[in-house]
């Protein structure tokens, strides 16, 4: 392993995040840590995943999308991002493709994604 | 009160999520067996510096003329070589190794390195030249630099007329690029941002000279001490053995 690729394992390891095992099509809910002057508080952004990037790395990124009062949403997070308090999957869903950038045409009833209801968690 | 600066590969680029949750984008760079390898001196040679080596060379590549340089400073024939202008009292003894901890975390460097080459490049990559016109009777000549001077008087075109031609693979320094960490075990030093050059590249890194310098800065540098030695070594094995399982 060259030092580099070392350095992110250990930074890695270092925040001790636990990411929970999603991928594009689920449902997701971000706590995002807002610093507003002194005061620190969690927001919440709930939407579908349309995109993962960048694998396991240091550098990973995720996309969630939502429909915010008829407009939609998409924010890009940083997988290991020190202002993410919590990961939290709220419904699998099941589809075809790795990146569901196909969404942002569709409105209403064929925008939706079907749930897997017998979903297996992957092994740790 | 002109201290060293050292010479360094850089490794590659990576980025580190801090505590207040700000991402910073660094560079690693690499001090690899960095030596003195000689010293000039104001009686002897008119100006005073230090001579550093990095890298580990072979010796059947070594020229028999620099193996005799190397042999007198008693340190291993060096791969890269560059001198850098100290006071007389920074001075640092030949033989001596130093380490990472020569530079405070949140200080400021001047960072030089042989840039990206790129080839032969028109006027509008390598001088930023706006070109000609999408349309308008413009044919075949979008990118090209348009014109290059007058007409019979001067009747030439003048010397250092910005035209396409080589452009990258020369020395460029970048000014004030902070230290984000240093790794004195391993060598490391993180700077925010790029740095020239290429992966693998030696670069020169010197305190800013449009910066303050810190106040607790090592004097004349920090040097790794034959105990510290002794137990950056099994450190470095954990860090080999982690690295293969």
């Amino acid at each position: 392993m060259d030092i580099i690729a070392q350095l992110e394992a250990e930074q890695i390891a270092s925040l001790g995040k636990k990411i929970p095992d999603f991928k594009a099509g689920d449902t997701v809910r971000v706590g995002f840590k807002v610093t507003e002057g002194t005061r620190t508080r969690v927001q919440n952004y709930e939407g579908v995943v349309i995109s993962r990037k960048g694998g396991d790395t240091i550098a990973a990124s995720f996309t969630v999308r939502k429909i915010s009062f008829g407009e939609g949403v998409e924010r890009v997070f940083p997988l290991y991002s020190t202002n993410i308090e919590a990961i939290e999957v709220v419904r699998r869903g099941r589809v075809r493709r790795a990146k569901l950038y196909y969404l942002r045409d569709r409105r209403g009833k064929s925008a939706r994604i079907a749930e897997v209801t017998n979903y297996k968690e992957k092994a740790e | 009160m002109l201290r060293s600066g050292v010479i360094a590969k850089k490794l590659g680029m990576t980025r580190l999520f801090l505590e207040d949750g700000k991402q910073v984008p660094v560079t690693v760079l690499q001090l690899d067996n960095l030596q003195v390898v000689a010293q000039r001196t104001a009686e002897k040679d008119g100006y005073t510096a230090v001579q550093l080596g990095a890298g580990v060379a072979k010796a059947k590549r070594t020229t028999a003329a620099m193996r005799g340089h190397f042999a007198k400073a008693n340190v291993a024939p060096k791969r890269k070589i560059a001198e850098f202008r100290v006071s007389p009292e920074n001075l640092i003894d030949v033989g001596a190794e130093i380490s990472a901890a020569h530079y405070a975390e949140g200080q400021y460097v001047d960072i030089a390195g042989t840039s990206l080459g790129k080839g032969f490049a028109g006027a509008m990559k390598r001088h930023n030249f706006g070109g000609l016109r999408a349309s308008h009777g413009v044919s075949v000549s979008h990118r090209s630099h348009g014109s290059t001077g007058q007409c019979q008087d001067p009747g030439k075109v003048f010397k250092g007329k910005k035209m396409a031609g080589h452009l990258g693979s020369v020395r460029v320094t970048t000014q004030n690029i902070q230290v984000v960490r240093t790794d004195a075990d391993r060598g490391l030093i993180m700077v925010k941002g790029s740095v020239p050059g290429s992966k693998g590249g030696w670069v020169t890194i010197k305190d800013a000279v449009k910066k303050p310098l810190p106040k607790d800065l090592p004097m004349p540098a920090a040097i790794k001490s034959a105990a510290s030695a002794v137990e950056a070594a099994p450190a470095a094995d954990v860090a080999v053995e982690g690295g293969e399982a």
